[in-house]
């Protein structure tokens, strides 16, 4: 057994991690150096081991060239078993829906990023949808894999509507995208719905079919973007990266190519998607892109095919759970491109700043990991 | 593997005890005297079950006076110590063999417990491959070293035990359980040819 004297100081320093962690979610100028202060303390209780990341050295916050338009908040990829299973999941739910009502000014609505529900099943999904209800500004329903093949969407579309629709904000087009599509694997295997749902809920299970936005999709896309002029910046949103990272997982959009074609002639275009649970960054001529965090787990990144922009998050402490996952906010500028925050929940906030892929990562480069993926 | 081996030689020489012992009876038995095609000379096969030896100054069915069966068994042996001699590897390609099918197997049965929160005998839904896929970010060649969270040098199989007990919610596993040796044999195989380093961090 370890001594009385270590075991206290342990404590102490857990007590004081956990403060340094409330108070950084508050953080503004006023407050910065109170939190600097006891972050210093967390590193002295914390004597031998080096300096963590977590203590606020030093934040340097470049000036905004000009204010944002307007913020959303995202939370994505909650992943709901029912509360008597995993009351984990639910947990971390609920977490991100009081950090987001806790945002002050209030972002003007909310995007769920898709994988309310972890294996599709109406409780879970309606148990998912009483989660969000507690927010206090409306939510924009993107539906995830994990949401779909149990009933091939019919639970959600009762729940939540169409899976494709747009709509206009403070001249901004948004548009979400279902871009989970899968091509029929089960029916020549003689699967039950419930054998295609954990066949598609594991990630890494070769006998599923790639996503994709599909033909219908991809048409509805068209006549979609048909109505809107080539100036209006457009916001994507799509559960899947709308390019092709990484195949055997489907961190890929078999159709990218096309849904690109149809997006390059416009003047700005930011995609944000869900599904890879990490921080990812990229762009392909005018199209930004923008992964999400999840609130349920982080994913590792694919041992191949990250797109260069991207500067890994550090890899998560396995010993704390809701480390590499968390929610974030998107503030959106007048010309449509947006400054991405992270907001993670045991470690520093980390944005992507538009300058950062307007330059093609030459200005505003987040912080690089002292640790970074194996 | 030791083991198979002394018995194999041990039922080699228990082989050519009933051979002798056949060919004084004139009975039939496992390592029945033939003749081969057209040839009337008696032709006595050895214990691999392949190798045959005729025996020039005996006929097929013919019985043997036991001075003559000795003989015949000598001879019998003396093929097999030639035969042993000019083996250079001490393992056949039944031993190879063995080994694939048996570490596919291993690997499979790892596979699925990897997979599996219930074989795994966890109890909140949660399985290895929810924060794994393709066992990525297990880094088993890192293994053993200093893991800050447990305060000690650590194995592989000390940081499966831990998901096992707190992410899972199951109860750890012993060393030499079965189900341990099958998660490490697939954890590793899916990092085979990444170089050991043991304690990077």
């Amino acid at each position: 057994m370890w001594p009385l004297k270590w075991k206290k100081r342990e404590q102490e320093y857990r007590r004081q991690r956990e403060e340094f962690f409330e108070a950084v979610k508050r953080l503004n100028r006023r407050d910065f150096l109170k939190v600097a202060g006891l972050s210093a303390a967390v590193f002295t209780a914390k004597t031998v081991v080096p300096p963590h990341s977590f203590q606020v050295v030093d934040v340097v916050r470049a000036e905004p060239q000009e204010k944002p338009l307007f913020r959303f908040a995202y939370i994505s990829d909650t992943h709901l078993y029912e509360r008597e299973l995993n009351e984990r999941f639910v947990n971390a739910a609920l977490r991100a829906v009081r950090d987001v009502n806790a945002l002050n000014p209030p972002p003007d609505f909310v995007l769920f990023g898709g994988d309310l529900a972890q294996l599709g099943q109406p409780k879970e999904l309606e148990l998912g949808k009483q989660i969000l209800s507690e927010l206090k500004v409306p939510v924009k329903m993107m539906v995830g894999e994990h949401d779909w093949f149990l009933d091939m969407g019919e639970k959600w579309r009762e729940l939540f509507g169409p899976e494709n629709y747009s709509f206009d904000h403070k001249g901004v087009h948004f548009i979400v995208l279902m871009s989970v599509n899968e091509k029929d694997f089960w029916t020549e295997r003689g699967m039950t719905p419930m054998e295609r749902m954990l066949t598609v809920a594991q990630l890494d299970n070769p006998l599923q079919s790639r996503f994709e936005v599909g033909e219908e999709g991809r048409e509805w896309l068209r006549r979609d973007l048909a109505k809107v002029s080539k100036d209006t910046p457009i916001i994507i949103f799509s559960h899947s990266p709308l390019y092709k990272y990484y195949r055997p997982w489907n961190f890929w959009t078999e159709d990218a190519e096309a849904i690109h074609e149809m997006l390059f002639p416009f003047k700005s275009v930011t995609v944000i998607h869900g599904h890879t649970h990490q921080l990812l960054t990229h762009r392909i001529q005018n199209i930004h892109f923008h992964g999400m965090l999840a609130t349920a787990w982080p994913w590792p990144y694919a041992p191949e095919g990250l797109p260069k922009l991207t500067v890994p998050m550090e890899r998560p402490d396995p010993f704390d759970e809701a480390d590499g996952t968390g929610w974030g906010s998107v503030d959106v500028h007048r010309d449509g491109y947006v400054d991405k925050h992270y907001s993670l929940w045991s470690r520093n906030p980390i944005t992507v700043a538009k300058a950062y892929l307007e330059s093609w990562g030459k200005e505003a480069i987040p912080p690089a990991p002292e640790f970074p993926p194996y | 593997m030791r083991m198979t081996k002394l018995l194999i030689t041990m039922a080699g020489i228990v082989g050519l005890a009933l051979v002798a012992t056949s060919l004084e009876r004139r009975t039939a038995g496992a390592q029945q005297p033939q003749t081969s095609g057209g040839s009337d000379r008696l032709v006595v096969q050895l214990c691999d079950g392949e190798t045959k030896l005729e025996i020039a100054e005996a006929r097929a069915g013919e019985i043997l006076p036991p001075e003559k069966a000795r003989e015949v068994a000598r001879r019998m042996m003396a093929a097999y110590a030639e035969q042993q001699a000019k083996q250079v590897s001490k393992w056949t390609a039944r031993d190879r063999l063995t080994w694939e099918r048996e570490q596919k197997r291993v690997i499979e049965e790892g596979y699925k417990l990897f997979h599996d929160w219930k074989a795994l005998g966890g109890t909140i839904g949660i399985s290895c491959d929810m924060c794994h896929p393709d066992a990525a970010a297990t880094h088993p060649e890192t293994y053993p070293k200093f893991q800050t969270q447990l305060k000690r040098v650590a194995a592989l199989r000390d940081m499966i035990n831990w998901c096992i007990e707190n992410p899972m919610k199951g109860k750890p596993l012993s060393p030499d359980d079965p189900r341990m040796i099958a998660l490490e044999a697939y954890i590793t195989s899916e990092r085979k040819g990444v170089p050991l380093d043991p304690g990077k961090h």
